[in-house]
């Protein structure tokens, strides 16, 4: 197996960790404004579960730099251009039918690549898998169930999905890009090549979104530029004035 | 009566949520929740009443299937049972190494 070159696992881990972070962030801003009580405390645990593993693969990351960088800092310190999520999880929340399709788009990548990363070379990826593996189970349960419940729903709700599904669908791709820090962990045994998942996820969302009497978009074109840091959406600057403002304003502030 | 026929609203049914904290104990009431079945009601008891770790176990009963006594009837059903003394089995003397009961 190829030996594991630390700046590609570091570029590797900072995907994962802020996919978390920036979806958990996302998630969280529906706390106190979900349509009903259940749903706000559901959606709150999911957003609490993401940023307890962002914690986990952000601490990894600054660990694999050397920096002497904890998860605090390179969650609150970098700025939008540094970032590696998948512009999928930045996008803004629409209504609670376009948070939900998101979130289930999302669970159900995270959900396949964490069952491959229960079988990393890496210990630490493995243990972080472990336990994430478990609550995305969960997540992809509960959205999934979501998106049939309102696709197949009223007039209204399935319009609304549909509407959903048609906005996000474009964003799915950059889940499945491959290059070469992904060929290197692969080749490492890290981490499997993001492009392998697709037809696992295709079997997946296909099947939940037939359920859900949705159509899925014919198109083939990608949004791209968010895992490589090439070019974020507009939104992610706002999302982060409003996550870092505090560390930014007040540096090293604790309470 | 001003309010005789309830409006018909498209609120979701309440549920009764019973959880076992752990193994070998019976489930307890712990509350009620709204959801559209009885699915949902389990992952909203989930999420709503074992965030802290408090059950391995979850029942959930749409509220409108459980008889219940009413308030009414508490003479003739509970009184009767209070001057009865004898129920109660504090007349045996126990032996020491018996220990805690």
């Amino acid at each position: 197996m190829a030996e594991v070159d630390n700046k590609a696992l570091f570029e590797f881990l900072v995907r994962m960790g802020d996919n978390t972070l920036i979806l958990g962030h996302r998630v969280s801003e529906w706390c106190g404004h979900a349509p009903i009580l259940e749903e706000d405390i559901a959606l709150a645990n999911t957003a609490l579960d993401l940023l307890g593993q962002t914690k986990m693969w952000l601490d990894y990351a600054g660990k694999v730099q050397g920096e002497g960088k904890t998860a605090d800092d390179l969650a609150f310190l970098r700025d939008a251009w540094d970032l590696r999520n998948v512009l999928l999880v930045e996008l803004p929340n629409g209504d609670f039918g376009q948070t939900l399709m998101r979130q289930f788009l999302f669970d159900a990548w995270h959900s396949i690549i964490l069952g491959h990363l229960l079988k990393s070379s890496d210990d630490d990826v493995r243990a972080i898998a472990q336990k994430a593996s478990k609550e995305v189970a969960y997540h992809l349960e509960r959205s999934a169930d979501t998106v049939v419940g309102l696709g197949d729903g009223t007039p209204e709700s399935h319009k609304r999905m549909q509407a959903a599904l048609d906005y996000l669908w474009p964003y799915v791709g950059e889940m499945f890009e491959t290059d070469d820090i992904d060929r290197a962990m692969a080749a490492a045994g890290v981490a499997p090549e993001p492009s392998g998942l697709k037809a696992d996820f295709d079997a997946l969302t296909g099947r939940v979104l037939a359920d859900a009497t949705l159509t899925i978009p014919e198109g083939k074109f990608a949004h791209k530029g968010g895992r490589n840091g090439y070019m974020h959406t507009e939104h992610l600057g706002h999302l982060l004035c409003e996550m870092q403002w505090l560390q930014r304003a007040y540096p090293g502030c604790e309470w | 009566m001003s309010n005789e026929k309830t409006p018909s609203r498209s609120e979701w049914p309440l549920w009764e949520v019973f959880i076992r904290g752990q193994h070998g104990m019976s489930h307890r009431h712990v509350g009620s929740l709204h959801a559209p079945d009885a699915e949902m009601a389990i992952k909203n008891a989930r999420d709503v009443y074992t965030r802290r770790n408090e059950g391995v176990s979850i029942w959930v009963v749409e509220a409108k299937h459980i008889a219940a006594t009413a308030p009414g009837e508490k003479g003739p059903f509970f009184e009767p049972s209070e001057s009865k003394v004898y129920r109660h089995p504090t007349f045996f003397d126990i032996p020491d190494e018996v220990g805690h009961m």
